[in-house]
């Protein structure tokens, strides 16, 4: 890859991506897991984690983040939350009712390991945000090469 | 709450610079200030989760944004407006604004909600869910039904985004596409 | 008037954007509008949720918070699902806006109309 067509930013946004890319992730999985103690949960952490991504792709020019996590994987991923996320609440059928907290036994609260399957929940949810939006990000991407390749 | 106001009227500023400056970059931009300043205001009126979400979204929406519309400099101009269309929209948007302050008048005044439902969350939901988050002990356990519904949205969002970028249905297009993947 | 003045101005912050999806003659701008009506009724549903001297609806293992300080939390929730909704939306409608510009070449609705056929 010579210098010309070298895609992405300058090489100061590269160095300072790889510097902060794994601080990210950890924020990311630092607020989902903390969902029910914090401010956060699901939602915003599922957004952080495909901000990292992003970042990822935006300073290093389209391709580099699908080595890891190619646009296949990202529905698989969600689908994957999507299952995860509607287990849970099936299994509630068979303690009293759809979403029926069944691991919940008034234990502890205030400690990471409680509330019972809140936090599974809020992994199975920023699981599927976070695949989606990364999935939307990439297909937008993945088009405009496409069409820039055509002129 | 001096400061609330001073951010309202940031986001009228900016929502004012959006819709009517030329250059698109500079309307996008804007949007962010808007976004980045709706964040602060849901601080300060005591809802972290709700700014912690905001700030996240809004970073992505303006992304999103400014990769559709950056790169093709023939979109970098804004077309006007049209006449009919404004002058419509700003005689039935002033009666709505009248209407709608003669109906504020019978909500609840700013700063005491009424909370004769809601009151059972922070009563309860220590007790009944273990999470000391409420927010967080509404959205997944007592109104799961909510998050349900908000992930088929987003999954038919995503689907739809797929749908609608998929390559169109020429043979030469086809052979790039396969070509390229 | 006082007591509503946040709740009017949230009012004219969703004129605009509703103004804009009405008037303006760029798609890009028309999105730009419903981003900015969404932004207001998310901020009208978390103002009516306000309580004055009210603490954020998170309890405290060391500190006693009371149940009745607390803004109301129900609100939140609800717009905390609606902003990953209507960021959703909003790409939805950029892949539209894009895949329009790879059809006609423009971003000006009434071209768009024009060159039908």
């Amino acid at each position: 890859m010579s210098k010309e067509h070298d895609p992405g930013m300058t090489v100061i946004v590269k160095t300072v991506t790889r510097l902060t890319v794994g601080l990210i992730l950890l924020y990311g999985i630092y607020i989902i897991l903390h969902g029910h103690l914090t401010p956060g949960g699901g939602f915003a952490g599922g957004v952080i984690i495909a901000l990292a991504f992003i970042n990822l792709d935006l300073a290093f020019g389209g391709s580099v983040s699908a080595r890891i996590f190619s646009k296949a994987s990202t529905g698989v991923v969600e689908a994957l939350g999507a299952v995860m996320f509607l287990t849970l609440a099936l299994l509630g059928m068979k303690y009293g009712g759809f979403f029926d907290n069944f691991l919940y036994n008034d234990g502890n609260p205030g400690q990471l390991v409680s509330a019972g399957i809140i936090p599974l929940e809020n992994i199975a949810i920023s699981l599927k945000v976070g695949a989606g939006l990364f999935g939307i990000f990439l297909t937008l991407i993945i088009l405009q090469k496409f069409e820039s390749e055509k002129k | 709450m001096i400061e609330l106001y001073v951010l309202l009227g940031l986001m009228i500023a900016g929502a004012v610079i959006a819709i009517e400056v030329k250059n698109l970059l500079s309307a996008v931009v804007a949007v962010g200030i808007i976004g980045l300043a709706l964040s602060i205001i849901f601080l300060l009126l005591k809802a972290p989760d709700v700014a912690l979400t905001q700030i996240v979204v809004e970073i992505v929406a303006v992304i999103l944004l400014i990769r559709a519309t950056l790169h093709r400099e023939i979109a970098q101009k804004s077309y006007g407006t049209r006449p009919f269309g404004a002058f419509m929209g700003i005689l039935f948007l002033g009666l709505a604004v009248v209407a709608a302050i003669v109906t504020f008048n019978d909500l609840s005044p700013f700063g005491a909600p009424l909370m004769t439902i809601s009151e059972f969350y922070p009563l309860n939901a220590v007790t009944g869910t273990g999470a000391i988050n409420v927010v967080s002990s509404i959205i997944l356990d007592y109104r799961a039904y909510d998050t349900l519904g908000e992930a088929t949205v987003l999954f038919t969002a995503v689907i739809g985004v797929l749908a609608v970028m998929r390559s169109p249905g020429k043979k030469n297009e086809e052979d790039l596409q396969e070509n390229h993947e | 008037m006082n007591a509503y003045m946040p709740y009017i101005l949230c009012m004219i912050l969703f004129s605009i954007g509703i103004y804009a999806i009405l008037s303006k003659r760029n798609i890009i701008k028309i999105i730009l509008g419903v981003v900015i009506a969404e932004y207001a009724v998310n901020l009208m549903l978390v103002l009516v949720a306000y309580k004055v001297g009210g603490r954020s609806a998170i309890f405290s293992e060391t500190q006693v918070i009371l149940p009745e300080s607390m803004v109301d939390p129900l609100p939140h929730a609800l717009v905390l699902t609606s902003i990953v909704i209507g960021l959703a939306t909003t790409a939805f409608l950029i892949a539209l806006a894009i895949r329009l510009y790879g059809k006609y070449g423009t971003f000006d609705i009434t071209r768009m109309r024009e060159l039908r056929g």
